[in-house]
């Protein structure tokens, strides 16, 4: 697709725009529609869209697949950790309260890592789902 | 006003499916499934099911047609036309959907408010929910707090799909490694 103008031009205004949205719905999900799954599958459309335009190369430059490999790990741990966490405080696994004396600090801080443990899976499988399937066709 | 867009809506449904089983041409079908994924996802919005539409929305008509034209990039777009009847298939699929139609004969009416799941633990999710979470959202407090084991699976299982994927179709992580990179020229993300 590197010779069409139009694609291009609309991908580079709309990207910006995706990615933008993905952190809204990321980090608003306590309050609207979203969380960590959908925030994750938007943000990683918005690399697919980057890979379908500019092409894999400029794709693997952006986001190389070590890393995004990675991150896959990186999502599952978080989550994990937060259960961990609150074990070491004194609490049941993944018992949020205990990580703020706060009211309700601790859910809300509780709920936004873990939510980013998910929306940083879910993105880094579907950029690597994306990146192992388009690497075939060459 | 609602029970119109449910008929047209629900009429477009059954219409983008029998194109799906009559067309024979695989990237029509691609794409008609994404139609659907869309339609599908306006029904949940509906039925108020707001984050169940988002979900469907960004897999269903995004990311699933994305990797299907993926797939059609390494096969013929035309399917081949089968060589034997059908009617095995067909008795199968008549068999199981009047099953199926026969077990919604025990099902409560939708929205029925005494339906069992709507007595055992949703009332007090409801009401408990914002005062015990802080979060308004009544789906992420379930979803992050009172079911955070349930959603540690979930993202188990992405994380097992994902890695699956990743070994069956690069060969494993060696070969990727090898590949000698072309020698880029720093950056070029918005060439």
């Amino acid at each position: 697709m590197k010779h069409h103008l139009i694609p291009r031009v609309i991908a580079k205004l709309t990207i910006p725009g995706i990615l933008l949205f993905a952190l809204y719905v990321q980090f608003h999900g306590d309050y609207g529609p979203g969380g960590g799954f959908q925030a994750g599958v938007i943000f990683g459309a918005g690399f697919i869209l980057y890979g379908l335009v500019f092409g894999l190369e400029n794709l693997r430059k952006v986001a190389p697949p070590q890393i995004v490999t990675a991150f896959i790990a990186v999502g599952v741990l978080l989550y994990g950790g937060v259960g961990v966490v609150s074990q070491i405080l004194g609490a049941n696994y993944l018992d949020y309260d205990v990580l703020s004396a706060v009211d309700h600090d601790g859910q809300h801080l509780g709920i936004l890592l873990v939510e980013l443990g998910v929306g940083i899976t879910v993105a880094a499988v579907m950029m690597t789902i994306f990146m192992t399937f388009a690497g075939r066709l060459r | 006003m609602i029970l119109a867009i449910d008929i047209v809506l629900l009429v477009l449904l059954a219409v983008v499916g029998i194109a799906i089983i009559r067309l024979r041409n695989l990237f029509a079908v691609v794409m008609l499934s994404g139609i659907y994924s869309l339609l599908m996802a306006c029904i949940f919005v509906l039925l108020d099911a707001v984050d169940v539409a988002f979900t469907e929305a960004a897999v269903g008509a995004g990311i699933s047609t994305v990797l299907m034209l993926g797939v059609l990039a390494l096969t013929k777009n035309r399917e081949k036309i089968p060589v034997t009847t059908p009617l095995l298939p067909l008795v199968t699929v008549l068999v199981t959907g009047g099953l199926l139609i026969y077990g919604t004969w025990d099902l409560p009416a939708f929205g029925d408010p005494n339906a069992p799941i709507h007595l055992h633990v949703a009332p007090a999710y409801l009401a408990e929910g914002e005062h015990e979470t802080g979060a308004p959202n009544i789906v992420t407090a379930v979803l992050a707090s009172y079911r955070g084991y349930d959603t540690l699976g979930e993202v188990t299982v992405i994380f097992t799909a994902g890695i699956g994927v990743l070994l069956l179709l690069s060969g494993g992580l060696g070969r990727r490694r090898r590949d000698p990179d072309e020698p880029n020229s720093g950056g070029g993300g918005a060439s």
